[in-house]
């Protein structure tokens, strides 16, 4: 009896297996396009990048653009301004990474890495604290620079991060020159 | 509890009925002879009326998505639509948006209620665990709701906690970007939101089935916490329950319905009214008030990471709580040290609300690290400690006891002893 059997139980064990292996396969090939469906669409990612005149923008003005549904804030900074950005040690930043996509990842948080070289006037950064995604407000805060009233994160006159609960730089987008006064970002 | 049906119906359709699907026995069995405590007060009809909160927010619901759209263009215009346009939309909208409040209102009653009266000790872990549960989905649905109007409040605070996730370790970035569908908060987010804002409400209803099927297992709970003994401790759910249960139902449709009519902003934020602006950030951004505690306890730690476990442990912590309290008595009216820090515990709480609500400066913060610290030393250190330390109160043998020693203490004069 049990020599008859045994070849039936091989069978079914390998019934067994086989559909649990399909099943479990299945699942997963559909997990995939369930979850990755919730990712950016490919119209969402085309979003083009956009171009910015900053002639108009006088010493000591801010202005605000949209891109990829962020605000990105553009200032011409005052000398004074960039003196007090240069003069911080880097010792004394919380976060000492440039953030600055323009640059190799880890690149110290120096004034001149937050800027490009020979425009140091024009500080360009994601209008996005890096705490919780709110739009900090320029001219506050106790560095002269950024002031999230969210939860409370201050920024100095180079967009770092130099006190209360965000983590990190305000972020540096991709950008080039153009010209001498005009932006691409993206 | 759960004895042997005494369902005998006459009716010879329902009889047909009962020997095919048991569903009138079970309904009868459940909502009619189910035995409940005798000494249960008005703090035990909050279940009742969540239930009836929760039916009225899906029957409200599905009526305004007949009218409303979910698309960033237009989302705002069509609750405005609703407001003005819609026949009776102004008070079925109001109706809902409120209903959110009072919803909150009466589950912070009822989760109040079961641990002032221990109703988490065993046999009820399970049914309380389930109860943490419906919490949580009541603030994920509450949360994305607030999201659909599209207001610059719904922008604002939809960015603010989704940015939240972005606190996890690599991924987190990748995880918010994949919330959004995008690099920001927009109409991919806001169409995600509201096909899980219609779908949560029916998995409550589900977990809520297991929840009332946990309770009618073990049994009610009682202002006692004494279990039921004997046929005498107890009275039959129809009709002394249901008469309790709907006349507390109709005192709180009656406040309800006061905000509804008069003053259905006084819990919001006119700031709401205007439409979302990706680019300006409101001066002050607050939650609902039902999230304003939690809110507090993220803003008390200095660490972006940190300050999110903390808000999430802050509910989780619940979850293990038959386990944290060691008192054997459940009722915190046999625990005097317990009783005292229960009400502590509901002023810690509130006081974390109002730090919540204002904006996180100066000595707002220090109040609300220290309420925050309070709030997880009563869980985690205070609980533990005084079920060993305390020496409760006698307990009564029964509660037909209890009731009767209460009844002939407020009649003195009439009956002398015997």
């Amino acid at each position: 009896m049990s020599t008859a059997e045994a070849p039936d139980e091989n069978r079914r064990d390998f019934l067994y297996i086989a559909t649990g292996a399909v099943g479990a396969v299945g699942v997963a090939a559909l997990a995939i396009p369930l979850i990755d469906q919730m990712n950016p669409s490919a119209s969402v990612l085309a979003l083009a990048s956009i171009e910015v005149d900053l002639t108009p923008l006088e010493e000591g003005q801010s202005i605000t653009v949209k891109w990829r549904g962020n605000p990105v804030i553009i200032r011409h900074r005052t000398a004074k301004e960039i003196e007090e950005a240069k003069a911080v040690p880097i010792a004394d930043l919380p976060d000492q990474n440039a953030r600055n996509a323009n640059l190799a990842d880890g690149s110290e948080a120096t004034d001149a890495n937050r800027v490009v070289d020979g425009k140091e006037q024009y500080l360009v950064q994601m209008g996005v604290c890096t705490h919780l995604g709110c739009v900090p407000i320029g001219n506050e805060g106790e560095y002269d620079g950024w002031f999230c009233p969210c939860h409370g994160s201050h920024y100095d006159t180079a967009g770092r991060i130099r006190k209360g609960p965000a983590p990190e730089n305000l972020p540096v987008p991709q950008y080039t020159y153009l010209s001498d006064a005009k932006i691409q970002i993206g | 509890m759960s004895g042997h049906s005494t369902y005998n119906p006459t009716n010879p359709v329902m009889k047909w009925v009962d020997d095919r699907l048991p569903l009138p026995r079970l309904m009868y069995d459940s909502f009619v002879s189910y035995p409940v405590p005798r000494n249960l007060n008005y703090w035990y009809t909050f279940g009742g009326i969540l239930m009836i909160m929760m039916v009225s927010q899906i029957v409200t619901g599905i009526v305004l998505v007949m009218h409303y759209t979910p698309h960033v263009d237009m989302a705002f215009d069509s609750v405005e639509h609703i407001r003005r346009d819609v026949n009776y939309g102004n008070i079925l909208q109001k109706w809902h948006q409120v209903g959110a409040s009072f919803f909150f209102i009466a589950v912070y009653i009822h989760i109040a209620r079961g641990m002032y009266y221990g109703s988490y000790k065993a046999p009820r872990e399970i049914l309380w665990m389930l109860g943490v549960a419906i919490f949580l989905i009541m603030m994920a649905t509450g949360f994305m709701g607030y999201v659909l109007p599209w207001g610059q409040m719904s922008y604002w605070g939809a960015k603010v906690i989704t940015n939240l996730f972005s606190a996890v370790p690599f991924f987190g970035e990748a995880i918010v970007t994949w919330l959004w569908g995008g690099f920001s908060v927009d109409n991919a987010t806001l169409q995600r939101f509201f096909s899980l804002h219609y779908l949560l409400p029916f998995v409550l209803v589900g977990v809520v089935i297991l929840h009332v099927w946990a309770l009618h297992v073990t049994g009610q709970n009682n202002p006692t916490g004494v279990e039921v003994k004997s046929g005498q401790d107890t009275l039959a759910f129809t009709p002394f329950a249901t008469v309790k249960d709907a006349f507390a139902l109709c005192v709180f449709f009656l406040v309800f319905t006061i905000f509804v009519f008069f003053v259905p902003d006084y819990l919001g934020h006119s700031i709401n009214y205007e439409e979302a602006n990706p680019l300006v950030t409101p001066e002050h951004i607050v939650p609902e008030w039902y999230y304003l505690p939690f809110y507090a306890i993220l803003r008390a730690v200095p660490d972006k990471l940190l300050g999110v476990v903390a808000m999430f442990a802050s509910i989780l912590v619940w979850f293990i709580l038959p386990w944290l309290d060691t008192s054997k008595v459940r009722s915190a009216t046999y625990r005097p040290i317990f009783k005292q820090l229960f009400w502590l515990l509901m002023i810690d709480f509130f006081i974390l609300g109002v730090v919540g609500a204002n904006p996180p400066e100066g000595w707002w913060i220090t109040v609300g690290q220290i309420a925050t610290v309070y709030y997880f030393a009563h869980f985690l250190i205070l609980l533990p400690l005084v079920g060993l330390l305390e020496t409760p109160r006698p307990l009564p043998s029964s509660i037909s006891d209890a009731v009767l020693a209460k009844n002939a203490g407020k009649q003195p004069a009439v009956q002398p002893a015997e």
